[in-house]
């Protein structure tokens, strides 16, 4: 048996030599200019939804509209809104000649297992893109994320103020609109409709999108006359929210804005309603109640409870213009429902990010960001869209909506009220309600 | 005045669901021994068991137009009720009162799952220390909604309450106070004269029936009843049946004022078990008055006069936990606690 004795020389040059072994396959491989560069044949995009959770019908939605998006991308199927896009950089053939291939993660709606998710997407499977959401805290968790690795962030479903605001960062993009948006372009209509000299009794979910939307809307309906009487806090996990309505009664207040969202909502109006808020007259008027953010999958929660109720959406499917008419085509032939407003800003932002790369020549983050700011767009459903430089929010008509009186089916919950123009929902980028943060650097990454 | 007295009402109301959850709780745990982290889900499915009933109510007949197409081109799917179709307006009323049907289907159902769920798996933990009954129990209990979330999907479905009990009431004028003062939903007083029956129903079970003097009579010494000849494990194996079925009566009836989903039963869990503790483990009259006692606190503590004595703070989430500890240094075994139960 051969005798091994170590000594300090021999120690030094045993290491030396399993250093080099070990370093050897760095040395010969090229330097990546970012992370995750892609090679020629594929390229990855991780899509971090909420599979699990409260949001999950929503975030299944989104990852139909995904699989679409790739699918087109890919030259499958009709090809979608690549057809009405206006941009004709895309054409059938993946991103940059490369197949797209796609990984998904599961948010669970919860900010730590979203960012855990899609840093396995990043490290392990080599995403170059994350893309997703459905809550605001979420989105910009993820967002600080993907800033931090050095890959972009298309944001799905986040209407936050901060999302853009104070919490925006160089490597993030919003396409879905925002709680200052909702604001501008409902109050207006609720002007019309209800009167100007109205008291408004605010129930809020306890939390950053909450927040902004308490904040935007009292700030535009207040611009119009309206008084706010009260502006309670609800917490997140509530499911009865008789007690929190049951005030209102005994207020003074003749309208009920309800800043909720989700199961939150679905449960804050059917209580309100039981109630009997909307029959009820005070100060000569017809009690009303506001749902500033709606969405048709949670519409369907409330049942007929959100008859008549007034609110704003990104986008909805019954919009007659030919991109969306297209979009719901494929979407309805593929899947046998029409997408929701979470599905189409999902889908865009997936081919807005592969037509950024296209335009760009290459997959660093850094030129596809300078190839998304200020990039002006039609095509994609909203008319046209500016996705804004300065703090990378997009641009576009925001649409005000009512529960639909007569539904002629499971999904004709909702009915256009009006196409607010995208000057009436423009902002300065150091607006108050968005100040506080800076974009920073685009990051590259490695 | 008439705030004050809207919120009792609604602390009633909240305190009928947390004390029929927390009875069924006691009665498994005042039987059996056992500490049931499942008994939420029990309150989840019978939630959907209206879903269900009302779901086979609505069956439709879908025949696509031959005309018509929907959005994305494919023939329209006209669809018309079959219970319309079969018994015209009878059938829409079956329809319209499916939250009453569906106790019918309730009952057996629930009897049915809290039988299985005994036999099947809580009987092998007897003998086991709490801690793996309440991890076996909970595990089980997130088993049935990820299955509940599979099958019915993660948003709420609404089950409308039938359209005569549908709105608001006069409360204010009926009491005597000025018209329109309270104004309370009618489906809410519904339920906590329903719930308020139940209680009723168990406790006279429990106190008139042979049955329930046996079962009575187990709880307080198991080991002498089971010298006396009777087979004690059957009943108290029927009692789990009864509690899951107090707990799914309870889950259907509360579907009008809250949209079920695969979450609800967690949602109750936790707060039931404080009321279980506060009312004292294993006392079945604890257990109804400590529910009453922290819904009519829990809606107090959400009115704004009440949080502005507390500098504005949420006090409304932490009350039911701030009183709990407040009872439990002063009365540790809860209100109507018995000595020698969870004490070793």
């Amino acid at each position: 048996m051969a005798d091994f004795k170590t000594n300090r020389r021999s120690f030094i040059k045993g290491s030396g030599a399993v250093g080099a072994g070990l370093a050897a396959p760095t040395i010969f491989t090229k330097a990546h200019a970012f992370t995750n560069e892609p090679g020629p044949g594929s390229v990855v995009l991780g899509f971090n939804v909420p599979q699990s959770g409260p949001y999950a019908d929503e975030g299944a939605d989104e990852l139909r509209a995904y699989e679409l998006a790739v699918k087109h991308l890919n030259g499958g199927g009709d090809g979608g809104m690549l057809n009405t896009f206006s941009s004709k950089a895309l054409d059938g053939t993946g991103i940059l000649g490369r197949k797209v291939d796609y990984v998904t993660g599961d948010t669970q709606t919860k900010s730590d297992a979203a960012r855990a998710s899609a840093r396995a997407m990043i490290e392990k499977d080599g995403a170059i893109m994350i893309t997703g959401g459905s809550s605001s805290g979420v989105a910009i968790a993820v967002q600080s994320l993907c800033q931090d690795a050095g890959v972009i962030f298309m944001a799905g479903l986040t209407h936050s103020n901060d999302t853009t605001g104070k919490d925006k960062k160089a490597n993030g993009f919003r396409h879905f609109f925002n709680a200052y948006m909702s604001g501008a372009a409902l109050a207006p209509v609720l002007a019309e409709r209800y009167g100007t000299d109205r008291k408004a009794y605010h129930l809020t979910a306890d939390y950053t999108w909450g927040w902004t939307q308490e904040e935007s809307i009292m700030a535009a309906t207040e611009e119009k006359g309206w008084e706010t009487v009260n502006a309670v806090r609800t917490p997140l996990a509530e499911t009865d929210f008789s007690s929190y309505i049951a005030p209102v009664l005994n207020s003074d207040a003749d309208v009920l804005v309800l800043n909720h969202y989700g199961a939150n909502m679905v449960n804050s109006l059917t209580n309100a309603v039981q109630f009997g808020l909307r029959e009820k007259m005070v100060n000569g008027k017809n009690f009303e109640i506001v749902v500033p953010l709606y969405s048709r999958l949670m519409a369907r929660g409330a049942g007929q409870n959100v008859k008549g109720i007034f609110g704003s959406t990104n986008w909805h499917w019954s919009l007659q213009d030919q991109a969306s008419q297209t979009f719901v085509s494929s979407f309805g032939r593929e899947y046998g429902q029409p997408p929701s407003q979470a599905a189409h800003t999902c889908y865009v932002q997936t081919l807005l990010y592969a037509d950024a790369v296209q335009r760009a020549g290459s997959f660093n983050p850094c030129a596809v960001a300078e190839a998304l700011e200020d990039f002006e767009f039609d095509g994609l459903g909203n008319g046209k869209t500016l996705y804004r430089g300065a703090d990378h929010q997009c641009f576009k008509d925001v649409l005000v909506v009512r529960g639909k009186e007569n539904p002629e089916s499971e999904f004709d919950l909702l009915e256009v009220v009006q196409v607010t123009p995208m000057e009436q929902v423009m902002y300065e980028p150091d607006h108050p309600m968005f100040a506080g943060g800076s974009l920073g650097q685009c990051n590259p990454g490695a | 005045m008439d705030a004050i007295l809207l919120q009792i009402l609604n602390g009633l109301d909240k305190g009928s669901a947390y004390a029929l959850i927390a009875l069924g709780l006691t009665l498994i745990f005042g039987t059996l021994g056992v500490v049931n982290f499942a008994h939420g889900a029990l309150f989840m499915i019978g939630a959907f068991c209206t879903v269900v009933v009302n779901g086979l109510l609505s069956l439709e007949r879908v025949t696509l137009s031959e005309t018509e197409t929907n959005p994305w081109g494919e023939p329209l799917e006209i669809r018309v009720q079959y219970a319309e179709l079969w018994f015209g307006d009878f059938g829409q009323l079956m329809v319209d009162y499916s939250v009453f049907w569906s106790l019918l289907f309730v009952i057996p159902a629930m009897l049915l799952i809290g039988i299985a769920m005994e036999r099947g798996l809580i009987k092998h933990f007897y003998k086991r220390p709490h801690a793996d009954q309440i991890l076996v129990t909970f595990g089980l209990a997130i088993v049935l909604q990820e299955i509940i979330k599979q099958i019915f999907g993660a948003n709420p479905i609404p089950q409308p309450a039938p359209d005569a009990l549908r709105g608001a009431v006069d409360v204010g004028a009926a009491l005597g106070l000025s018209p329109g003062s309270i104004i309370y939903p009618i489906w809410r007083l519904v339920y906590f004269l329903f719930a308020a029956l139940i209680i009723g129903g168990v406790f006279a079970f429990l106190r008139f029936t042979t049955f329930g003097m046996v079962v009575r009579a187990g709880m307080a010494d198991r080991e002498t009843v089971g010298l006396l000849g009777i087979d004690i494990d059957k009943r108290f194996t029927a009692m789990f049946g009864i509690a899951a079925v107090v707990t799914g009566l309870a889950g259907a009836m509360y579907t009008p004022i809250l949209s079920p989903n695969y979450h609800m039963g967690m949602d109750f869990l936790v707060l039931c078990f404080v009321v279980v503790v506060v009312g004292g483990m294993g006392s079945l009259p604890g257990a109804v008055a400590a529910g009453f006692l922290l819904g009519v606190l829990q809606s107090f503590a959400s009115m704004t006069q009440v949080k502005a004595l507390f500098f504005g703070f949420s006090i409304d989430q932490v009350i039911i936990y701030l009183v709990a500890v407040i009872i439990l240094l002063t009365r540790p075994r809860g209100l109507m606690g018995r000595k020698g139960v969870m004490e070793t």
